[in-house]
C-alpha cells in the first residue's frame, strides 16, 4: 500500500480521540461543530456536511441510517482506498460519530466490489471495535447503540451516486432516483439516511478531535480544510497528497514533479481538462471543484485518445434509464470517432457541444450531467490539435 | 469446474437466506455469494432465490444483469480483469493486454474451454498511481509488465 506522501499538514492532523469527545457532547453540539467547521462533502458535490446532518437529526423517525460511500469509482481516484486501509480508525469512528450526531442505529459501508480484498481487514477492525466497546451496544459505556455492516458493490460506477447506492443496498438495480425526496428524509428503506464520502467521515473525526476552528484555518472562504488528492498520469511522484483547498494547479504540478505537461484532468472522467494556460486556477468549490482525482498528461499525449477513453467509460457505465445520457454519450463517442477519422466538420462539432450542454441540464443524475464535461473542455481547449487530427485523418491525406 | 447439481443450489440458497435474511435488501449479498461459489448465477439459482425471497424471478434477473460482477454465464475459476481506464492506459496497458491474450490464448470477453480463465476489461480499480493494474478474482496486481504477467499466469496454470 502506498503511504500518504509529501503531505503538507498531515502531521498536525495527528488524530486525537474524537469518539470519546463526541459522546460527551449532545448530538446537536456535534452537528453544530461540524457545521461551524465549514466542512463540505468530499465526494465531489460539496454539500455542507453539517447541514445534511442537521436535516437528518431533525427528521422525525424511529429508525435512521448512516451510509459511508466507499464506491470510489471515479477514474483516477484512490484516496478513499488509502484512507480505509491506512487511516481506518478515522473513517470507522467518523461513521460512529455521524451515527451519534443524527441518532441512527445502524451504518453501512458500501465498499466497491473492486476493493473486496479490504473486506476482511475492515470486518476484523469492526470486530475489534466491538470488543473495545467502540461499536455495538452501549458504546463507551453510554446508552448509545450503533453498529456497522459492510456491503459490497458489484462493479457499477453509477452506484456511487447516492440514490443509486441506496437502490443497490435495497437489492435493486443501481438506478438513480428522482430527487427530491432526498435521502435525509427518504433514504434506505424509506428512513432518514445520510450518505457521505469516506473522506468526509475522516474529516468529521478531525473536526471533532481538533475543533471547528482549527479545521477551518485551512482552505478558502467557501472550501474549508484540507483535501486529499489522488495524482496519477505523467509525473515523477504519483500518489495521494494532502493539500489545502485553494492550491493552484501550478503548485500541485510542482509538488508531484510533473514536467513537460500539456494538460491536467481534474475531477476524473466527469471533471474538466485544464490546459497549461489556465494552471493559475485553483482547486476549490469556488473555482475547480473535485472529489480528488488529478490525472496529468505530458506533451506527447494525444488528447483525442484521452477523450475517447473517457467517453467509452460513460457509454459503458450509463445506467440507460434516461435518454439524454443513454443516447447522448453514444453520440459524443461517435463524434470522437469521426474526429479520429477526420470526418467531423467544425459545424457538427459545435452541434455536439450543444448536445453536451443539453445533457448537462436534462440528464436525471450526476453521471449524465457531468459526462459531457471532458468532451466540452477538451474539444474547446485543444481545438487546434483535435481539428488537425481531423484534417490529417488516420490514414493521412 | 462442473455445472452444479440443482440440489446443491437449493441447499446453498437456503443456507444464505438463513445467514442474511429473506428481505429483498439482502438480495445482493446472496447473489454475490452464489456468484463466488459457483462462478455464475444459473437460471435455476435465480428462480430458487426469487422463490425463497418472495419476489419475481424477472426481478432477480434484472438485478443480476445490471451488475458487471454478476453473470448468468459460467465464468472461469480465475477471472482476470485488466483496467482499461486512462491512467493505466497511459502507463502501458496495451502491452499487458497483448501479453494476456497471447499467454492465455483468449480474447477479452472470453472464457477458456476448461473454465479455468476468464479474461475481461474493467474500469478504474483505484490503483491509478501504480498502473497498469488488474484484478484476478479479489486480488490486485500492479505495475504490470509483460514479463510480470507471464510469471503470474504461469503460477496459475
Ligand atoms: C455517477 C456518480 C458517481 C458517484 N460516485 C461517488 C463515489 O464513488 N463516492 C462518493 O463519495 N460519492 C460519489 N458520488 C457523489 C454521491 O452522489 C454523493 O454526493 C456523495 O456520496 C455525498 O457525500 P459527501 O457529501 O460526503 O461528498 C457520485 C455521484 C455520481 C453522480
Ligand atoms: S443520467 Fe445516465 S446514469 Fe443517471 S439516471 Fe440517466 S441514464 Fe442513468
Ligand atoms: S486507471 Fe487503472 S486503476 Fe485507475
Amino acid at each position: 500500500m502506498p503511504i500518504i506522501n509529501d503531505t503538507v499538514f498531515f502531521d498536525e492532523r495527528a488524530h486525537g480521540e474524537a469518539l470519546e469527545k463526541a459522546l460527551k457532547m449532545t448530538p446537536q453540539e456535534v452537528v453544530l461543530e461540524v457545521r461551524e467547521s465549514g466542512l463540505r462533502g468530499r465526494g465531489g458535490a460539496g454539500f455542507p456536511t453539517g447541514t445534511k446532518w442537521m436535516l437528518a437529526l431533525t427528521a422525525k423517525s424511529d429508525k435512521k441510517f448512516v451510509v459511508c460511500n466507499a464506491d470510489e469509482g471515479e477514474p483516477g481516484t484512490f484516496k478513499d482506498r488509502v484512507l480505509l486501509s491506512e487511516y481506518t480508525k478515522l473513517v470507522l469512528e467518523g461513521i460512529v460519530i455521524g451515527g451519534y450526531a443524527i441518532q441512527a442505529q445502524k451504518g453501512f459501508i458500501y465498499l466497491r466490489g473492486e476493493y473486496a480484498y479490504l473486506y476482511e481487514y475492515l470486518n476484523d477492525y469492526l470486530e475489534r471495535m466491538r470488543k473495545e466497546k467502540r461499536l455495538g451496544k452501549n458504546i463507551l459505556g453510554t446508552n448509545f447503540d450503533f453498529d456497522i455492516e459492510i456491503r459490497l458493490g458489484s462493479g457499477a460506477y453509477v452506484c456511487g451516486e447516492e440514490t443509486a447506492l441506496i437502490e443497490s443496498l435495497e437489492g435493486h438495480r443501481g438506478e438513480a432516483r428522482n430527487r427530491p425526496p432526498f435521502p435525509v428524509n427518504t433514504g434506505y428503506l424509506g428512513y432518514p439516511t445520510i450518505v457521505n464520502n469516506v473522506e468526509t467521515f475522516a474529516c468529521a473525526y478531525i473536526v471533532i478531535s481538533k475543533g471547528a476552528q482549527w479545521f477551518s484555518k485551512y482552505g478558502t472562504e467557501k472550501s474549508k480544510g484540507m483535501k486529499l488528492i489522488s495524482v496519477s498520469g505523467d509525473c515523477k511522484k504519483p500518489g495521494v497528497y494532502e493539500v489545502p483547498f485553494g492550491i493552484k494547479v501550478k503548485e500541485l504540478l510542482e509538488l508531484v514533479g510533473a514536467e513537460d505537461t500539456k494538460a491536467v484532468q481534474i475531477g476524473g472522467a466527469s471533471g474538466i481538462c485544464v490546459p497549461m494556460s489556465e494552471i493559475d486556477r485553483n482547486i476549490s468549490f469556488e473555482d475547480i471543484p473535485t472529489g480528488g482525482s488529478v490525472i496529468i498528461f505530458n506533451q506527447n499525449r494525444n488528447m483525442l485518445e484521452v477523450l475517447k477513453n473517457f467517453m467509452e467509460f460513460f457509454v459503458e457505465e450509463s445506467c440507460g434509464q434516461c435518454t439524454p445520457c443513454r443516447i447522448g454519450n453514444k453520440k459524443l463517442l461517435e463524434g470522437v470517432e469521426l474526429l479520429e477519422e477526420g470526418k467531423c466538420s467544425h459545424k457538427y462539432l459545435n452541434e455536439l457541444i450543444e448536445l453536451g450542454k443539453t445533457m448537462q441540464i436534462a440528464s436525471k443524475c450526476g453521471l449524465g450531467q457531468s459526462s459531457p464535461n471532458p468532451f466540452i473542455s477538451i474539444v474547446t481547449n485543444f481545438k487546434d490539435e483535435i481539428m488537425s487530427n481531423s484534417i490529417r485523418g488516420k490514414n493521412g491525406y | 469446474m462442473i455445472v452444479p447439481d440443482n440440489n446443491v443450489i437449493v441447499n446453498e440458497v437456503e443456507k444464505l437466506i438463513e445467514k442474511y435474511g429473506s428481505g429483498r435488501e439482502n438480495l445482493l449479498p446472496v447473489l454475490q455469494d452464489i456468484q463466488r461459489k459457483f462462478g455464475f448465477i444459473s437460471d435455476f439459482a435465480m428462480q430458487e432465490i426469487a422463490h425463497k425471497m418472495n419476489i419475481h424471478p424477472v426481478e432477480v434477473y434484472g438485478v443480476v444483469t445490471f451488475y458487471s460482477f454478476l453473470s448468468t454465464e459460467p465464468k472461469g475459476k480465475y477471472i482476470i480483469r485488466l483496467c482499461k481506464t486512462i491512467s493505466c492506459d497511459l502507463a502501458g496497458k496495451d502491452a499487458v493486454a497483448n501479453t494476456l491474450q497471447r499467454e492465455l490464448g483468449l480474447k477479452f470477453g472470453e472464457t477458456s474451454s476448461d473454465r479455468k480463465f476468464t479474461l475481461e476489461y474493467c474500469h478504474c480499480i483505484g490503483m491509478c498511481d501504480q498502473g497498469p493494474a488488474m484484478l484476478i478474482n479479489e486480488q490486485v496486481y500492479t505495475k504490470l509488465t509483460p514479463s510480470k504477467v507471464i510469471e503470474i499466469i504461469e503460477n496459475l496454470k
